[in-house]
């Protein structure tokens, strides 16, 4: 059993946050929210050049080839900034997607410009209606001649918009099959509105949107892989969620040290006291489920894999909850205005437990697999 | 015992539904089931709709031309009025200030400031709360110095509700700055249209400009506008927290938005299956749904002891902290049942009479924005902290 990071995790670490606390302060990211693409190119490019955005690329293909610890510390890092760019469906998920099932020409294409922050890609899997039933894709391929035409529906896709290529899950003759899809492309249309959290996201609809062969990934069934990129973003998020935890806990204690009432500091009464601590202890529950999370995110076997993931995102989820309400609740009325930078924190966490499923979905999940 | 309401009052209730079936518009009616956000308009012109009924001030003594309703009636009222989806009365004139000018303010105060209140012509709020006076309140540093037959007044109010549409404030204000905290405090009314009062916006986490900073500068206010005695306003205030109490529970609210969650669960599914049938959902519904039972029974037993004149005592508490948390774990399950439908938040979609090109069923586009404004409801009024210890001190002598 070893608990410590490594010498390289550390330096990471420190690469990630020293980005965050120098480029990401609130009055930017706030900014960034306000501003018409929702989005920093400036960011993105600082991101790709601290090497960030080449952490899960194969080393043969100019990258880190980093597994799930690495993501898991830099995406908390980056939650910590409440970061809104699209770096777990671009640099986690998309990045995986492709380095698992891309054939040579199509890495070469894309891994090269994702990695130097010149092309974003969006992971357009979610449908309306699936409730994150993984496998339940309705958007159809059928192929025509030498290529395929896609129709249907991609839901709540974070950073569709800001995206130049979309990869977009659809039901195949033999399975699920993983395209890339500009978004550009004849046929594509984007319903697009801000996110609770300030980012941005979009329906993706979908109308005989015709795709060459060249832009299918893979052959075959490709669910077992699509499983796996799931279930790494999973993972990835509930280290982002780690990284809002403990900002919100941080403020928090900050806040109860400060405000005084009644002639003494409000964290002096013990009623809030408690309620920190019960903060911390979800906080540190939820820190131990993301490093299982991590570490089983490898697992071979899909359900072994499905059933820890499940369990993290219940602990996180619910963490997310009690953690986010408990800090606006004791910032009082400075906790519901949009000038401090808690609500924020607490719009994230309420967005990441709905991402993925939520806990109750998670538990859902898990309590089926007892029977199994 | 019995837990039945009299025949009169059954027949009362059905009175009251009769009236609303015709008078409460649909446009406003389709806004308050959808959780569509009220504008100052839709507040004053149901208002006004009661007031021609006669109805205007539903907790008033018919002395100052209220209804004269038991506090039962006024429950019954309350619920069926919150059940059709009806906007809720605005409590600041209604039913914060005018129950002070009716028991201490004088016969001028009482002939200039209740008809309009009762007429919808005049909007309220409520100056309490300062930035260094929250749950503290009595800390208050707002000064008004007496200049001839004028108080001075200089001082911030803060989170001060839709006082970008009052007409007057009603004032927590410091006379007598050498008293204990409690002893140097006075209750006056200020007309909003004074020169140097300044009104500023905060925005709320969920987009909205609900509440301001009111600031007070060299603000000149007829002393006739001072209620009761000087140094007195801290009786009077605390008069006011604790009158307000047959509605604070908000159980014709929590019913009517269990059953808006109730029609969203049966839209959205799980494996195919309703919600509503779902077994882990369906448990979390009916956990709300018996805890909000428990609670009704327990409003209507402090009503109960408020007729027969016991004297309404610490209990409001339970029904302030039960009744703001189920309102909150409703509209969290609101959001839990549309899944990944809470996250899309476009304030322009929640808007009603939305027409544009927005790819949500239309009753996922507002839990989001009520969960994020119903965090509120433990925070003000004495947050459940405070109430929780005015619990432990007054009930159970801690
Ligand atoms: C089954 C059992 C086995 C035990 N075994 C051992 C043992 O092996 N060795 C040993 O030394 N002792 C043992 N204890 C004793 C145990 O440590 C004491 O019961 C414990 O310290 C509480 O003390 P008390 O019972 O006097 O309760 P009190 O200290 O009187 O506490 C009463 C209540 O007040 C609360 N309370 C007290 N102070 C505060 C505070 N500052 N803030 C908030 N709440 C507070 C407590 O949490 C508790 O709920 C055992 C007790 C039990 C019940
Ligand atoms: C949306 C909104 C609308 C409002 N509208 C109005 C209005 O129209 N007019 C008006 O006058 N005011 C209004 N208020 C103000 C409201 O009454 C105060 O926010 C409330 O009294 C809490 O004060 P505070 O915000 O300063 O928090 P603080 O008093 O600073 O409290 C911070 C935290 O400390 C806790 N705390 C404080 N003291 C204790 C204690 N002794 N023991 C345990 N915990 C404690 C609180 O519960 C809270 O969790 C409104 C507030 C909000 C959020």
């Amino acid at each position: 059993m070893d608990f410590t990071f490594t010498e390289e995790q550390n330096m990471l670490v420190d690469t990630a946050e020293r980005f965050v606390s120098k480029e990401y302060g609130f009055e930017t990211r706030n900014r960034i929210i306000g501003s018409e693409a929702g989005m920093s190119k400036a960011v993105w490019q600082g991101l790709a050049d601290l090497g960030l955005l080449a952490l899960l690329v194969p080393e043969e293909e100019g990258g880190l080839n980093a597994g799930p610890v690495e993501t898991m510390l830099v995406m908390s890092a980056l939650g910590k900034g409440l970061l809104v760019e699209p770096y777990l469906s671009s640099a986690v998920m998309s990045t995986r997607a492709i380095a698992a099932l891309a054939g040579a020409e199509q890495r070469a294409e894309w891994l090269e410009q994702m990695l130097a922050g010149t092309l974003i890609v969006a992971f357009a899997h979610d449908e309306h209606g699936a409730r994150h039933d993984p496998l339940a894709v309705e958007t159809r391929a059928v192929r025509i001649g030498d290529g395929y035409l896609l129709d249907g529906r991609k839901s709540v896709i974070r950073h569709a918009s800001q995206a130049g290529m979309l990869l977009i899950s659809a039901r195949v003759d033999d399975g699920i099959a993983l395209f890339a899809v500009d978004r550009d492309t004849p046929g594509v249309r984007l319903a697009t509105y801000p996110s609770v959290d300030g980012a941005r996201a979009a329906d993706v609809f979908l109308e005989q949107v015709y795709l060459p062969e060249s832009r299918r990934l893979g052959q075959g069934d490709s669910s077992d892989t699509l499983l796996a990129v799931l279930d790494t973003g999973l993972a990835a998020l509930c280290g982002e969620a780690l990284g809002v935890l403990q900002r919100s806990l941080d403020t928090t204690i900050e806040y109860a040290r400060t405000r005084k009432q009644f002639g003494v500091q409000i964290g002096k009464f013990q009623a809030l006291q408690h309620r920190m601590a019960d903060m911390l202890i979800h906080v540190e529950q939820a820190r131990s489920m993301t490093y299982l999370a991590a570490v089983r995110v490898l697992d071979n076997d899909a359900a072994r894999r499905a059933a820890a993931l499940s369990a993290a995102k219940v602990v996180v989820g619910e963490a997310c909850r009690f953690v986010g309400q408990q800090a606006v609740q004791i910032h009082g009325g400075m906790g519901v205005t949009d000038e401090l930078d808690i609500s924020h924190c607490f719009k994230r966490l309420f967005a990441i437990e709905k991402t993925f499923g939520s806990a109750l979905d998670h538990l859902d999940r898990y309590r089926r697999t007892l029977a199994a | 015992m019995d837990l039945n309401f009299t025949t009169e009052d059954q027949t009362f209730r059905e009175e009251v539904r009769s009236f609303l079936r015709d008078h409460l518009p649909s446009g406003v009616r389709h806004k308050v089931l959808n959780g569509t956000h009220l504008d100052r308009d839709d507040y004053l012109a149901w208002q006004r709709a009661l007031h021609a009924r006669g109805w205007g001030g539903p907790s008033w003594p018919a002395e100052f031309g209220g209804t004269g309703w038991t506090p039962v009636q006024q429950y019954i009222f309350d619920e069926a009025c919150a059940e059709a989806g009806a906007p809720r009365l605005v409590p600041f004139g209604l039913k914060m200030v005018a129950p002070v000018i009716m028991a201490f303010g004088n016969k001028a105060q009482q002939d200039r400031f209740l008809p309009p209140i009762l007429a919808g012509t005049e909007w309220w709020c409520q100056g309490y709360s300062e930035p260094g006076a929250g749950s503290d309140l009595a800390s208050l540093k707002t000064r008004a110095v007496r200049d001839g037959d004028h108080y001075v007044v200089n001082g911030q109010k803060t989170w001060t509700t839709l006082g970008q549409y009052a007409d007057w404030i009603f004032c927590l204000v410091r006379t007598d700055p050498d008293a204990k905290p409690q002893r140097g405090i006075s209750f006056l009314l200020i007309d909003m249209k004074s020169p140097g009062i300044t009104v500023r916006p905060i925005i709320t986490m969920d987009g909205l400009h609900e509440v301001n900073e009111v600031w007070l500068e060299d603000v000149r206010v007829p002393a006739e506008n001072l209620i009761g005695e000087e140094n007195k306003g801290w009786t009077y205030a605390k008069f006011l927290l604790g009158h307000e109490r047959t509605n604070i529970a908000g159980i014709g609210i929590a019913k009517r938005e269990l059953a808006r969650l109730k029609r969203i669960a049966t839209s959205e599914t799980r494996h195919g299956q309703p919600l509503l049938q779902d077994p882990l959902f369906s448990a979390e519904i009916a956990r709300v749904e018996i805890d909000l039972m428990a609670l009704e029974i327990t409003n209507l037993r402090v009503l109960s002891a408020e007729a027969e004149n016991r004297a309404p005592g610490p209990e409001a508490s339970i029904l302030k902290i039960k009744g703001s948390e189920i309102q909150q774990r409703l509209l969290e399950l609101m959001t839990e049942a549309i899944g990944p439908q809470a996250l899309p938040f476009d304030r322009d979609a929640m808007a009603a009479g939305y027409q544009g090109d927005y790819p949500l069923a239309a009753y996922a586009r507002t839990p989001t924005w009520q969960y994020l404004n119903l965090r509120k409801l433990t925070i003000y009024g004495g947050s459940n902290e405070i109430q929780r210890n005015i619990i432990s001190q007054m009930i159970l002598g801690l």
